[in-house]
């Protein structure tokens, strides 16, 4: 099989055990919010198999530079300047090049620029705080951006979200869609995070922790995160069961 | 001792939370002048081929509440039944058709509206023809990870009885959740994530 074919098996039964269940009553939206019969188990179809293809022409310029995408007159939003990036691969380690990455987070304070946001954190006036960016061949990625403060939200009387960056990620099947978030080493909210407690395991949550990047940091400008993504891998096609022309 | 698998674990799924529109739909969300336009919102343009149809539909929470937050998208073949995929090894899609689209809920309804074409049909791995139908995914606060489910169509009764998925679930009484239902051209397909008429949701 020649490594230039584009990836066509099924994907990987996914692992229900390593992802939060659907009901998780100290996240308390879940709770009406979670199906609470059986998941319909079944293998991909090509309808699952296949999924859309995102072009460079469909993202701007600054589209993956929070700190630039929303400036006012050329001023800059306030906070730590940091660059987030890492590799998208599947879970046999292959590179999914292409891939559509979507982010949104609060600004410095913590506030979010959403028409339903409520606290009481001041809006950046030069903070949008989404981006996007592609993939490239070798399934890297990379954003700049400032670090979003954590802020507190309604579940228990006194819960808070540690800093997160919220990611969107569509690989180059349907069934590999997938949403997480992202957070920072050493943030002591993690731990307390209801949302982040719906994950089952520790190994699982250390997952979704950014270590810092000394080296990709830029000097008197930016500190640097590294935050690879795992998507679902596909099993080979060599034995699948194709007939003539499907 | 053995080798080892050498797999990785795929990143584990976290809710969208409330604010999924200032990332996948800003401009929706009234958060302009950064992303030129939210990606799916055309899914096709004029010179697309097939019959013209509108999807409807709210997503309903287990008290019957309609969920304002949730994030709907869909994904579907053409016509003829292809995708406009590079995994699609069957044949080229028409070009005027993407295939894909993405619906943020109405803020006030929580209705979301997809127009679009009615698919063809796609064979399943076996070679037997699956009965058209349009696959969504479904995301919103409070849901920890994206919810997969199908949309088939009521006219096909007889496509809809041979439909290897369809037929693959145990309760009968549960298969109309995946059925929408017509007015013309307008389909509607509510979604209900608990109670009596809870869709089925597949772990494909
Ligand atoms: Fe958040």
């Amino acid at each position: 099989m020649s490594n230039e074919k584009r990836a066509q098996g099924a994907f990987f039964q996914r692992d229900r055990n390593w992802h939060a269940p659907a009901y998780t009553p100290t996240y308390k939206t879940s709770v009406l919010r979670s199906p609470q019969k059986a998941l319909l188990s079944l293998d991909n179809s090509i309808s699952e198999m296949t999924g859309p293809v995102f072009g460079h022409n469909q993202i701007g310029e600054l589209d993956n530079d929070l700190i630039l995408n929303f400036s006012q007159n050329g001023e800059l939003p306030v906070g730590e300047r940091i660059i987030v990036h890492g590799r998208v691969m599947d879970e046999r380690g292959l590179p999914v090049k292409g891939a559509l990455l979507e982010l949104w987070q609060a600004n410095a304070g913590g506030r979010y620029r959403h028409k339903k946001e409520t606290y009481l954190a001041p809006l950046d006036p030069n903070f949008g705080g989404c981006g996007r960016t592609i993939t490239d061949d070798n399934g890297d990625y990379h954003f700049r951006t400032i670090k979003p403060g954590p802020y507190p939200w309604p579940n228990g009387v006194n819960d808070w979200r540690p800093a997160h960056i919220h990611f969107s990620v569509f690989g180059d099947g349907f069934a590999q869609r997938l949403i997480t978030q992202m957070y920072f080493e050493g943030d002591p909210l993690i731990w307390k995070c209801p949302i982040v407690q719906t994950i089952p395991s520790e190994e699982a949550v250390r997952q979704l922790i950014a270590p810092l990047d000394m080296g990709n940091t830029i000097p008197m400008d930016s500190l640097a995160y590294k935050f690879d993504i795992v998507l679902r891998g596909r099993r080979s096609t060599m034995f699948d069961n194709r007939r003539e022309g499907n | 001792m053995t080798q080892s698998l050498n797999y990785f674990k795929e990143t584990p799924s976290q809710t969208a939370g409330p604010y999924v529109h200032i990332g996948c739909t800003p401009n929706f969300s009234g958060l302009n002048g950064v992303f030129s336009e939210d990606l799916g919102v055309k899914i096709l343009n004029d010179q697309a081929e097939g019959t013209r149809i509108t999807v409807r539909g709210v997503v309903y929470d287990g008290k019957g509440a309609p969920i304002k937050d949730a994030l709907v998208e869909i994904w579907q073949a053409d016509a003829k039944g292809l995708f406009n995929s590079p995994s699609e090894i069957r044949g080229a899609a028409d070009p005027n058709f993407s295939g894909w689209g993405r619906c943020p809920g109405e803020m006030e309804s929580g209705e979301f509206v997809f127009e679009t074409i009615k698919p063809g049909v796609v064979p399943f791995k076996d070679g037997r023809p699956m009965a058209p139908h349009i696959t969504f995914w479904i995301v919103a606060r409070g849901i920890n990870i994206g919810l997969h489910t199908r949309m088939y169509f009521p006219e096909e009764i007889d496509a809809n009885a041979a439909d290897p998925i369809l037929s693959r679930i145990d309760h009968k009484s549960r298969v109309p959740t995946l059925i929408a239902t017509q007015n013309g051209s307008e389909y509607r397909f509510d979604i209900h994530l608990q109670g009596d008429n809870e869709t089925v949701f597949f772990d494909i």
